[in-house]
């Protein structure tokens, strides 16, 4: 009785809308952090068109070495920008200089996938466009970073339709992203380029993820086997006791 | 077990087999599981990441290094000494052979192959050494004066530990009789071009 | 030697009795375990009791592990999360242990508690043993909240910063004892210092204190099951109640059952969902913490989001606070609202189900609004559940008086 009274009013509650805030309008990013070849394209873009103005400060470059199966002469040759050792931890090749460019300090990108997510990294660089005031993001408004992969992308331009608000009155909006200017890559292309990049932001915030999933299967699977002997156990004392 | 038996809410199965095999496996498994739960705890102990790049290799320039002169850095937060000798030094290294407990280097912990030979070194003037003394720890001073020291007459240089009176000569080989059990450690090096010692890396090729 | 040494077994039992006339080992071994009858009818929500120990055990284990890498400084304890999360070997799933074993603990806490409000384990003669558990529930809340500031990110600090405030509620001394609690003008590293210390050390040793307490006054009065029968009455001539059992082996293999499935799931979370969708660990968290800059959404971690929920529906600050404190305090006075001539809900009447039944609903409904925003619907709902939490409270002194019960069983049943 009192279980039934409890599964209805428990499902009335489910039913009723979660009241938690975000991640709307977000593409899914489709990033697979154990595509090691994704993950090693990802490390190759953020290097060429990220690091000379983001820090990843708590990762060291030897560490990619090891998790992402390159020589510790690869890495120093392709992915470490100027006069980095391969011990050092990702400091932006020209910190000072973006500082000056932009008006603040460009964000440390170690944990950006896990503060913002994998499909906001993914949304916001697909979402720059152009207007007659620069470079503006639909993700997130009012930017200060410029779209560095303009040349990829190509350049978007919005395309404004009218609605009416919850007040009845009439405003516009960006109904979508038209590309104005094609770049080097088609559509398709930067939306895999991205999926690597974002793979990449995905390891960068946490490499402990890669050993992690791989040994959870182990472990699951020992515990299974341990709780099954243990019901046996479990059942073979309880014989004992009379009902 | 006989007081349980007269419970009247228990009676225990006669059939004790399955019971004991049941147990045993569970523990067993068990054990096994807490065995590896422990691991990473244990592991957890372990020089981080960090450790081992603070403790990677260094390299000393030795180019303006005078002969007779000592110059110290620190290597793991170990004192490294590297003194270029000359030929007289090296030359008096044979003469106290007898004071010493290990002349030849024989002991094999103490210095990497390619120096365990008299001088304790690659190039005979070049001497590299972990300058911590191998009683306890302390760094002996280095006094390379040669003529009678009040803690031996017939003193020809070397590293005198004020800690508990050990003494090395200027190859850290260990004088008998004192507490320092034996010669001072030469860490793994190799030079890098005539002028620069790379300290914590042996010379290719060497084990 | 004046006997050969036969055989072992009479070796160790001679070494036994000699430490027995010394520390009574095996009389404790005896009252506390092996001859310890607890009911036979022990159902599924009578593992929580054995789990919680577990969760406290593992959050002590790893918490010391923690402690050895960890920075309690201002500007350098974020960045030390950071390196055990990839420079300590095993860091990640040590830390991620600990984190993970928060949540848990408070699952586990909650589906205990909620144990002792169905079968009335708050009734005489064990008003002693649920007071004793609400001031465990509440010494664990301030646990968890200190352990929360440590990593020092956004929410670590922006958390501090609220709940450390709604002590300024308190009239005339409020904001003294805010500065005095922060050890600043500001939430800074001396508040994050002396956090540390309490966390590490003082907080936890009044935790295992009161969980000795908990469970001495349990054991002194012998445990409720789901029948709410009195097993001391009927006895076999021995004095043994006929409807107990010892707790070892029969409670101890069953709990090692409950703790098999119990780290099933526990790992599960670790390994493949150790932020559990943002409620375990927050996104806000992984920004470092900023005095100059406001998360645009502070919440707290999902087990205080209930508490938090109340605060925020009430349009005062004094009364919001007072009324969130109410709600925990009224639980110290469970044992004296419930009038009822029966235990279990079982043998309760049809008012008295309903209202358990509302009463989880609400708990539940008012940690997903504390999740929330906070706009005005949510605002008015959360009223709304808040009338309900305290109703639950109020009406239950005359609803467990007069309404109808059944007869509880002589004996328990299955």
């Amino acid at each position: 009785m009192i279980r039934i009274a409890f599964t209805i009013a428990l499902l009335a509650a489910a039913q009723t809308a979660w009241p938690a805030a975000g991640g709307e309008g977000l593409e899914q990013s489709g990033a697979n952090v154990h595509d090691l070849a994704s993950v090693q394209r990802g490390a190759a873009m953020f290097v060429t068109y990220c690091h000379s103005c983001h820090s990843a400060e708590y990762m060291r470059y030897q560490r990619l070495a090891q998790d992402l199966e390159l020589t510790e002469e690869q890495v120093q040759e392709n992915l470490i920008l100027g006069s980095g050792e391969i011990t050092d931890y990702m400091k932006a090749a020209m910190p000072a200089e973006s500082e000056q460019w932009f008006g603040k300090k460009p964000p440390d990108l170690t944990l950006t996938a896990r503060s913002r997510g994998a499909d906001w990294i993914y949304s916001f660089l697909k979402g720059f466009y152009l207007t007659g005031d620069g470079w503006n993001n639909t993700v997130l408004a009012n930017a200060s970073m410029p779209h560095v992969l303009w040349e990829l992308q190509g350049i978007q331009r919005p395309v404004m339709e009218t609605y009416t608000n919850e007040n009845g009155e009439e405003e516009t909006r960006i109904a979508e992203l038209q590309v104005d200017q094609a770049g080097s890559m088609s559509p398709e292309e930067y939306d895999l380029a991205l999926r690597d990049l974002t793979a990449f932001m995905v390891y960068l915030a946490e490499p402990a993820v890669l050993k992690r999933e791989s040994l959870g299967v182990w472990v699951l699977l020992f515990l299974v086997v341990f709780t099954f002997l243990s019901w046996l156990l479990y059942k073979e004392y309880w014989r004992d006791v009379k009902k | 077990m006989s007081e349980k038996e007269s419970l009247e809410s228990v009676e225990p199965v006669a059939d004790k087999g399955r019971r004991m095999l049941l147990l045993a496996g569970t523990g067993a498994v068990g054990a096994v599981g807490v065995g590896f739960a422990a691991w990473p705890f244990l592991a957890s102990w372990n020089p981080s990441a960090r450790a081992r790049v603070v403790g990677a290799p260094v390299e000393a320039y030795i180019g303006d290094l005078e002969p007779g002169q000592l110059m110290r850095l620190v290597w793991r937060g170990q004192t490294i000494g590297i003194m270029r000798r000359t030929d007289e030094m090296v030359d008096n290294l044979s003469e106290i052979n007898d004071d010493l407990r290990d002349p030849e280097s024989e002991v094999a912990d103490q210095q990497p192959p390619y120096a365990a030979n008299q001088h304790r070194s690659i190039r005979p003037e070049i001497l590299v050494l972990n300058l911590h003394c191998t009683h306890l720890g302390c760094v002996p001073e280095f006094i390379p004066e040669v003529g009678a020291q009040p803690f031996e007459q017939n003193w020809k240089g070397g590293f005198f530990c004020p800690c508990h009176k050990s003494k090395f000569d200027l190859a850290g080989r260990v004088y008998g009789g004192v507490p320092a059990p034996s010669n001072l450690v030469v860490p793994p090096y190799n030079f890098a071009d005539n002028d620069h010692v790379v300290i914590g890396v042996h010379p290719e090729g060497a084990a | 030697m004046a006997k050969p040494a036969s055989n072992t077994s009479r070796q160790l039992a001679n070494a036994g009795a000699w430490i027995d006339q010394r520390l009574p080992v095996s009389e404790f071994w005896k009252k506390h375990i092996s001859e310890y009858y607890a009911p036979k009818n022990f159902n599924f929500f009578y593992f929580f009791g054995s789990l919680a120990m577990l969760v406290l055990v593992l959050q002590i284990v790893t918490g010391i592990f923690l402690t050895m890498h960890y920075k309690p400084d201002a500007s350098e304890a974020f960045a030390s999360v950071e390196y055990i999360m990839r420079d300590v070997e095993w860091g990640w799933l040590i830390r991620y242990m600990h984190s993970t074993g928060a949540s848990f603990f408070f699952i586990v806490v909650y589906l205990h508690m909620f144990r002792g409000l169905m079968y009335g384990s708050y009734k005489s003669p064990r008003e002693l043993v649920w007071i004793l558990g609400v001031f465990i529930y509440l010494v664990l809340m301030a646990e968890a909240f200190m352990g929360y500031v440590l990593p020092w990110g956004q929410m670590s600090y922006w958390g501090a910063q609220v709940i450390i405030s709604l002590f300024g509620a308190i009239p005339v001394i409020g904001d003294a004892l805010v500065e005095w609690i922060r050890g600043d003008f500001f939430v800074s590293d001396a508040t994050l210092n002396r956090f540390f210390a309490l966390h590490v050390i003082a907080v936890p040793l009044a935790l295992l204190l009161l969980v000795v307490l908990h469970l001495a006054a349990l054991h002194e009065v012998g445990s409720n099951n789901p029948d709410g029968v009195d097993v001391k009455k009927k006895k076999d001539s021995k004095g043994r109640p006929l409807d107990g059992i010892p707790f070892h082996p029969y409670y101890t293999v069953k709990d090692i059952f409950g703790v098999g499935v119990f780290l099933t799931l526990f790992a599960f979370v670790i390994f493949y969902a150790p932020e559990f969708g943002g409620l375990f660990l927050e996104p806000d968290n992984f920004n470092p913490a900023d005095p100059l800059v406001t998360p645009e959404h502070i919440v707290p971690v999902w087990y205080f989001t209930p508490y938090y929920a109340i605060l925020r529906a009430v349009p005062d600050k004094l009364a919001g606070v007072v009324l969130m404190g109410l709600a925990i305090m009224v639980l110290f006075a469970l044992p004296w609202l419930d009038r009822s001539k029966v235990r279990s809900i079982r043998y309760k009447g049809i008012g008295s189900k309903i209202m358990l039944a509302v009463f989880a609903v609400t708990f539940i409904r008012l940690g997903m609004l504390g999740m929330g925003e906070g706009t005005y619907i949510q605002t008015i709902e959360a009223r709304i559940w808040t009338f309900a939490y305290f109703g639950f409270f109020i009406l239950m002194p005359f609803v467990t008086k007069y309404e109808k019960t059944r007869p509880e069983p002589e004996r328990v049943t299955k």
